[in-house]
Parts: C-alpha cells; structure tokens; sequence
C-alpha cells in the first residue's frame, strides 16, 4: 500500500466544450452532460481529496463553464483551503461569472490560445473563438486573477512561436505554457498532420528560450520538448499514481487524463467508493507502482527511477502491452515506432475533429 | 541574490498551512513547495522592503547564531524557481 500522498487534481467536469481541437486530450469516447456527476458529488470529490493530501485543484474538461454549479463549486474548494485552478477556453467567461468566480475565491484561471493568426487559430479550434478569448483575457486581468495562458504546439503554429509569445505578453499572462501536442487520443487520431518536423521543434525551442530571458520577472515561460524528439521518456506526472489524480466527468478516478485508453485496466468510480480507497486500494491505482511490473529493459535500468519507464498510457497505445518500455526511449526495442510516425509528417490538415458522438438510434 | 537583494515572494504565491501534512506550505499556479519550519520562518520575513542582510539579522539574533549564507542560498534557490522575486 502507497504511502504518498497526492498534490494535484484535476477535475474534469464536463466533456462538454465549444472547441473542436483535434488535438483534444479527452478521450475518444467521451461522457454525455446525462453522465456527468452531479454537484453534491464534486463537493464530496474535492473533501476527499483535501482529505487525503490534495493542495492544487484544476477545474477542467471539456469546458467547465458549461457548468452552471461551476462558482458553487468554486466557493467549496476555496473553504478547504485548495489552491484552484479554472482551466478554460475562455468562451462564456462573461464579466458577471468572472465576478462570481473572483467573490467564490477562485485565484487562478487559465485560457487556452491556438494561435498568434486568427484565422489558423479558428481552424484548429474548429469554430470562431478569438475575440471571445481576448475579451476573456482582458476580464480576467482587469478582475485581478492570476493568469496563464496554454497553448498546445504542433506543426501548424509551431513556426510562429515567438508571435505567439508577445501575443501571450500583450494579453497580460503572468504563466505562459508552450505545451507540445503528446500524442494520445484525439491528438494520435491527428497525429502525421500535427506532427513537426526536427528543424521546426530546435528553431522553436530557441525561440522559447531567448524568450524566457527577454521576459524574466516579467511573464514565467515553460516550454517542455516533446517527448518524440527525446532520447528518454518523461516521468508522466511523477510516475503512475504518485502525485496525481484525474477524476472524469461520470466519476471514474484516473492515475492520468489518458489512462482510459488503457483498456486493460478497470478504473473504479467516485461514486462508489472514497478517494483514498481508489488512491491507496484499487488495482488500477497500484498496477504500475514501484518496479515489479517493470519489464526489460526497464526493470534492470538505473533510469527506472527517474523516469519510470515513461508514459503506460504511450506503451499501451503503441506497442500493445502498457507494461512495456515507453517507446520513446532509445533503450526500447519499438523506438522504430516513434522514428517512422517523426519520419513521416504530412502537410495535409484535414483534421479529424474531437466531436461528442451521437448516441446510436436503434 | 546577495545580501543587498531585496527579496520579494511571487505575486501569485502565498504560505499556507498543510493540516494533512502538519507541514507549512507555499502554493503557486501548478505547484507547491513544501516548507519546514526553517523555509517558513525565513519566507514570513520576505515582504519586498527587508534585505536578504536584514532578514540574516533577526534570524541569527532569534537563532543565535550567524545564518546569512543558509539565507542566502535559501532564496537563491527560490528565485531559479521564480517563487522569489529580487527586487
């Protein structure tokens, strides 16, 4: 039994969101509003999880303004003392909720940018979105939040970097996130059209860095290679079920937002059993804690430590068996797999959408 | 950071208090650090107008003893992680 003690969760409230972004993180089979767990179900989430060691609180989705509890919801974090975080397109961030969220304690919000050109920016998006999120940014400014902006980096914006670095800076961010696609999901679905090239990712990742100097003091920048132009994985959020938890809009508790795609795992639900049950007991919890799982040739690998033989939600995706090598790593024998999908981008961008299914009529 | 710095704690951080942990905390957008009772009692005295000599000053007269290099190299870490601001 795990004596750690989780530091972040990301509550995922609603699959439900007015983007299209094929690059989504959401699973591919996504939760319907008639699914998602109600409000009084939140509240005993966050307790829970303050209960057993949670400081960071991230209100996510889809679009967690849909949520019409969203301040109710709000106001309870803030009583137990989290540090929250609205992770948001900016879209229905009116002044009047901005104002609720700012009386409910709310300190942090987060909008999402596709783009420094508008009009590739919709594309991606899949819907007109930019002056809405400007007139989100300058709200949540003038109303005093803390501010980051993300945006997620792929082959189509990658070479106007910089633009979107003083974009960020125009728009007030205290954080800026420069987050590379990670291929899970809708994202490996887009996978050969969002892929960059190795010249695109070295020429952006100066750009990021002659920026972090030119904006120290001023706006924090994080920019994080891609785990593909790597020689190593990443330690995926400090290793499986160590400081992390995802709880999804229906209640399923999740060591990361993409576990669900490993299929061979059962993930117990919030509405059936206490957090720290899931945290500590579960077996999806405890599948790949320490090393036993491991097999070569991680197992015998003075990296293992480090980083924990990278990402199971990858391994499964790519090679079949989530107890495999990360394929990422050079060490892995199906590092071929990453070398093929970077060989082979493709200038097309005729994206496949993330769109909530239709239910099947009989 | 050198003992004429002015350390100042990042805007969008503030000390808590970790009653799971029985631990004092700092908290900032995507993280948290934290703290023993050393870390706290230095980062109570970072407010934007106290030196790095001076905050060295009440300790070591608390303490008894000279700490300006722990001070120092305390914050100094700090500010790689942009949680302290020298101003």
């Amino acid at each position: 039994m795990t004596t750690e003690r989780p530091t972040t969760l990301l509550a995922e409230l609603t699959h439900r969101c007015p983007l299209h972004c094929p690059y989504c993180s959401n699973p591919l089979e996504m939760v319907r509003a008639q699914g998602e767990m109600s409000t009084e179900d939140w509240k005993r989430v966050f307790t829970q999880g303050r209960e057993l060691g949670v400081l960071q609180l991230g209100l996510s989705g889809g679009e967690p303004l849909v949520r019409k509890d969203l301040e109710e919801l709000a106001v309870h974090a803030r009583g137990l003392g989290l540090y929250t975080t609205l992770v948001t397109s900016g879209l229905g961030l009116t002044r009047v909720r901005a104002e609720r969220l700012r009386e409910a304690g709310l300190e942090h919000i987060q909008i999402s940018i596709q783009d420094a050109d508008p009009e590739v920016a919709e594309k991606i998006a899949g819907v007109s979105s930019v002056k809405q999120k400007q007139a989100a940014a300058a709200i949540v400014k003038e109303l005093g939040f803390a501010f980051s902006i993300n945006v997620v980096l792929h082959r189509a914006n990658l070479d106007r970097i910089g633009r979107i670095i003083d974009l960020a800076a125009e728009l007030g961010a205290d954080r800026l996130e420069l987050a590379n696609t990670q291929y899970y999901g809708w994202a490996l679905e887009n996978r050969a059209m969002l892929m960059p090239t190795r010249d695109q990712v070295a020429r952006a990742q100066a750009t990021a860095e002659a920026a972090m100097r030119r904006y120290k003091g001023e706006m924090q920048i994080l920019f994080v290679l891609p785990d593909y132009f790597e020689q190593y994985p990443k330690p995926c959020y400090g290793g499986w079920g160590r400081l992390y938890l995802v709880v999804a809009p229906d209640g399923k508790v999740l060591p990361c937002h993409g576990a669900t795609q490993i299929t061979t795992l059962t993930f117990d639900n919030a509405r059936d059993h206490s957090l720290e049950w899931i945290w500590r007991e579960s077996a999806a919890f405890n599948a790949f804690r320490g090393d036993t799982w491991m097999r070569e040739p991680c197992r015998s690998c003075p990296r293992k430590t480090v980083d924990f033989g990278g990402c199971r939600c990858q391994a499964f995706a790519l090679t079949g068996a989530a107890e495999n090598t990360d394929p990422v790593c050079v060490l892995s024998p199906d590092r071929e797999l990453i070398d093929a999908a970077v060989a082979v981008p493709s200038d097309s961008t005729e994206y496949r959408y993330r769109v909530i299914a239709e239910p099947q009529r009989a | 950071m050198n003992q004429e710095s002015v350390p100042a704690l990042w805007k969008l951080a503030r000390m808590d208090f970790d009653a799971v942990r029985n631990r004092p905390v700092l908290l900032y957008p995507e993280g948290a650090v934290l703290l023993n009772d050393t870390g706290k009692a230095i980062l109570e005295l970072v407010d934007g107008r106290r030196s790095v000599r001076e905050i060295a000053r009440i300790l070591g007269e608390r303490y008894q003893t000279d700490v300006t290099a722990d001070v120092t190299e305390y914050l100094s870490h700090l500010a790689e992680r942009e949680l302290i601001r020298d101003d």
